[in-house]
């Protein structure tokens, strides 16, 4: 008979490796990780600043470090790996069970069927054709994390006189990165009136090194039919329009993008996991089981983090959840009927929550709920609510999207009759 | 001295070349970039027209119409993807009703079979994503839907196969008669010069320079661009069929297609211009594509747009396609002109071509011609008996490379060693997809540019996005190069 697994987990970088961790610490579980990429560890390879683990390890440490922590923990614990797998479709048995459909070079196309699959797949970055910037198609352009790449892991650099457009993280580690490389960053340009980086990394990568962070522009212009020659800046107004007579052409020979990230969801939508059109991830209960039973989610895939920290925090609790759940399933007693859920609504200046359903006879004392703020506020409340009772108000100094924020759910709070959970930012 | 030199390998310049090789002939095709298909045939809406549009009795109803009629054999026979989507064109406005009658009556005298005017709820039983202002339409079943790049490069392959030569980076810029013996000679920016009894002008927008160097009646080519949206293939479902417009108040209008690769394509704008290169987007002309393309699809979800693009098509003063021998220049063969139905009519242009040179040159057919070929196997569309037997042959096409489309070391590789084989990151796109999907390349460009250095012995530095002067990479980091 086909091996069935406990739990197969989708991807191996830091999301995947903390929850196939979790997963096997829990007794007699099984589990088992495919990763696309030659080596686990995700993205977290190529990102070789520090500043990562601060929360979990509480020490500085840079990418290839904190995923080292964790593969050697992996390792540890035997957890098998399929590297270079690329995971073709996901789909679900007559038996119930999901299937992975799966493809390398060694084993060929497989099919491997599981009690719980958790998508660990990450997010891409947005590229210029999503952004709509006008101009030529000439190389040298790239997005912020694929020049991160070639420099970092090839040790090949992108270009010498640099234009980044976006003031995401991966963008503003870039500026210095390129400029540590002895490349000439003349301008991060950003569309929106703040930036979308942590404030630390503005400080610490442009700040430092006397690069212009010039908010509220955008590119409008590129040129050079083989390789970039220049690009146009110019000034949005308040509906992110260029502004005429505002435009500035740089000479440069490069472009990167860091204008936000997607999560990589095209698997998870063959099988039928409803999307946040917010978050672009799976919606998700407290056991950050999306609405396909079985199917769980953690990390970028879920919703893009900020902290990497987070990421291995809200992986674990996936893990633990997808093997209690693969337990439940061996085990027919356990009553699998639907449990009543309440919705968490985002309101007033709160963009998304994860997760965005609560199933109070299925969460622990407390659940970490994580949210973003949809503009920058200062000196506001935030609060919470069941129903129309306020269960929770905190004063927050500063809330800005770039930062992703966290409060906990106390289910002793929580009314018996309970309709909803609603988030908002009150301003003072 | 070659028997016929061509100068352009766009999909005419490749098409008169396939056709030519049917033929005992020694041919050189010329082409200033570095790989096929890179001027108007990469840029333009992939569609093969029904053929109701052109003038009857013009050059480019006859060719619309024959092309259409032999894509079926030529796509089975060079395997490349051609599908007959069928084609509507929209008419918004009753009072323009006259007009698509007209159209359709001029289809029918160009001979193209089965139009059909539809009115009422069988409009949106055809196409159920239809803007309810359409008041009538035009069915076209013969209309389709090709991918130019794989066509272009089949059509190319597939004479080099049979004995065609090819240079790239090679920009022909003088011709005159030879001194001799009859034929002209050629003469390049990059200094070299080539001698051929014929010589066929396939030169794209340049068509009327080559041209004009001799031939005493002149041609004059305006570059028209025009600029396209691609979407994500999530939206590739939207339509089944290609969605015209009937020229009207709003102007010539924009179609809204679905791509035999399963994308949507929504373009193109229309704009003369004088710069032959300016195959930039314009934030102008990317709004118009959005806004006309509501029209006939009001849901069309431009957030999930993946890429723009500009191309510019040749577009002749005298409003047609120019082809054959041209006055008092006995031997060369204008092929200029080749506007919209342009990709449509290759076939046909390539087989009227090579019967009229080779008949001038009195050629006797080629033995052993290879009328078939094989296209690189497509893992993305393989079914599993196909994959498995595929990789039992070559376990490279279990490596995914470019996650987006599914696209695997094996048929990058493939596409890299075959004859005419990709040299760059868009010689590599457009054969296997990789990066055509919708990260556009940010993961897998890494990968493709080491796979191009392993291929063709590349150091890092010379890999490039399409061939000199686009190098992708500046230097090497300070640990790498100190």
């Amino acid at each position: 008979m086909k091996k069935i697994y406990d739990v197969i987990v989708i991807g191996g970088g830091p999301a995947g490796l903390a929850a196939a961790v979790a997963v096997r610490q829990q007794p007699d579980t099984d589990v088992l990780i495919l990763e696309r990429d030659s080596e686990l560890g995700g993205i977290l390879n190529q990102c070789i600043h520090n500043g990562f683990g601060l929360h979990t390890f509480r020490e500085e440490l840079t990418g290839p470090e904190y995923a080292a922590r964790f593969i050697r923990q992996a390792q540890e614990l035997k957890i098998p790996c399929k590297l270079r797998t690329m995971v073709l479709d996901l789909s679900r048995t007559p038996e119930g069970l999901l299937l992975v459909t799966a493809m390398n070079r060694e084993d060929g196309l497989v099919q491997l069927p599981a009690r719980a699959v958790i998508l660990a797949m990450g997010c891409r970055e947005r590229p210029r054709g999503a952004l709509n910037l006008p101009g030529f198609r000439p190389a040298g352009i790239y997005t912020a994390g694929t020049a991160q790449r070639l420099v970092n892991m090839e040790g090949l650099l992108p270009g010498k006189e640099v234009v980044i457009l976006g003031s995401g993280d991966i963008g503003l580690i870039m500026a210095r990165r390129m400029t540590l490389e002895g490349a000439r960053v003349k301008a991060v340009a950003e569309l929106m009136p703040y930036s979308g980086g942590l404030q630390r990394n503005i400080v610490q990568c442009l700040e430092d090194f006397d690069i212009p962070l010039k908010l509220s522009h955008t590119v409008v212009d590129i040129q050079g039919k083989d390789r970039v020659t220049a690009v146009t800046l110019a000034q949005v107004g308040p509906e992110r329009k260029p502004i005429p007579g505002t435009e500035e052409t740089i000479p440069c020979d490069t472009l990167l993008l860091s204008c936000g990230l997607i999560p990589e969801n095209e698997l998870s939508s063959r099988l039928g996991v409803d999307l946040s059109p917010v978050t672009g991830g799976p919606q998700v209960n407290e056991s950050l089981e999306t609405s396909v039973p079985g199917v769980f989610a953690c990390g970028n895939v879920l919703h893009v983090h900020d902290l990497v920290d987070y990421v291995s925090e809200e992986a674990a609790r996936a893990g633990a959840q997808a093997a209690a759940y693969a337990r439940e399933q061996g085990n027919a007693s356990l009553p699998s009927a639907a449990v009543p859920a309440v919705p968490l609504i985002p309101a007033g200046g709160v963009r998304y929550t994860v997760p965005q359903l609560v199933r109070p006879a299925r969460m622990e004392d407390t659940l970490p709920v994580r949210f973003r703020a949809g503009r920058v506020f200062e000196n506001c409340l935030l609060s919470v609510w069941a129903d129309d009772v306020c269960i929770l108000r905190q004063p927050k100094r500063k809330l800005a999207p770039g930062e992703m924020q966290q409060f906990n759910l106390k289910k002793s709070a929580l009314p018996a009759d309970l309709k909803a959970i609603t988030v908002k930012v009150e301003e003072a | 001295m070659y028997d016929v030199a061509i100068i352009g390998a766009g999909v005419t310049g490749c098409a008169i070349a396939r056709e030519l090789s049917r033929w005992a002939l020694d041919i050189l095709v010329l082409e200033r970039e570095e790989d096929v298909c890179c001027g108007t045939s990469k840029a333009n809406s992939a569609i093969i027209h029904a053929g109701y549009d052109a003038k009857p009795g013009s050059r480019k109803a006859r060719f619309n119409v024959e092309g259409n009629a032999m894509m079926d054999t030529l796509a089975r026979e060079l395997d490349f993807p051609f599908v007959r989507n069928g084609s509507l064109v929209l008419c918004f406005d009753e009072a323009q009703l006259p007009k698509l009658q007209a159209l359709a009556e001029r289809g029918r005298q160009n001979g193209v079979p089965g139009l059909r005017i539809v009115t009422g709820p069988e409009m949106k039983a055809l196409e159920p994503a239809l803007s309810d202002q359409v008041k009538a339409l035009l069915y076209c079943p013969t209309g389709g839907i090709v991918c130019p790049f794989l066509m272009t490069v089949a059509l190319a392959e597939n004479a080099f196969v049979n004995g065609a030569g090819f240079r790239f980076h090679t920009t022909v810029t003088g011709l005159s008669p030879c001194t001799e013996q009859t034929g002209w000679q050629l003469v390049t920016k990059e200094g070299e010069r080539f001698e051929a009894r014929c010589v066929v002008n396939a030169a794209g927008v340049y068509a009327d320079a080559i041209h004009n160097l001799v031939c005493p009646d002149r041609l004059s080519i305006t570059p028209r661009r025009g600029e396209y949206q691609l979407l994500d293939k999530k939206a590739g479902n939207l339509v089944s069929h290609t969605l015209f417009q009937l020229p009207g108040k709003m102007g010539k209008g924009v179609l809204v297609t679905p791509t035999v690769h399963g994308n949507l394509l929504v373009g193109p704008t229309a704009e003369n211009l004088s710069d032959k290169e300016a195959v930039n987007t314009t934030a102008e002309g990317l709004s118009e594509v959005m806004e006309k393309g509501s029209l006939s699809v009001p849901s069309l979800p431009y957030n999930m747009t993946i890429t723009s693009f500009a191309g510019l098509r040749a577009s002749e003063a005298g409003g047609d396609f120019v082809i054959g021998e041209a006055n008092g220049a006995p031997g060369f063969f204008d092929c200029a002109g080749i506007e919209s139905p342009g990709l449509s009519s290759a076939p046909a242009i390539g087989r009227y071509l090579a019967e009229q040179i080779a008949a001038r040159l009195g050629a006797a057919p080629r033995e052993n011609f290879q009328p078939c070929r094989k296209g690189i196997p497509c893992v993305a569309q393989a079914s599993p008996e196909q994959l498995r037997a595929l990789l039992s042959e070559d376990a490279s096409y279990g490596t995914v490379v470019c996650r987006c489309e599914t696209v695997t070391e094996g048929e990058i590789r493939n596409a890299i060693r075959r004859p005419l084989g990709a040299r760059s990151l868009d010689g590599v796109k457009r054969r296997v997809r990789a990066g055509m999907g919708r990260c556009q390349a940010g993961f897998c460009s890494p990968r493709v540019m080491e796979l191009l250095e392993q291929e063709l012995g590349l150091d890092p530095l010379s890999v490039s996005k399409h061939g000199k002067g686009s190098e992708l990479l500046a230097g090497r980091t300070r640990e790498e190069n100190p």
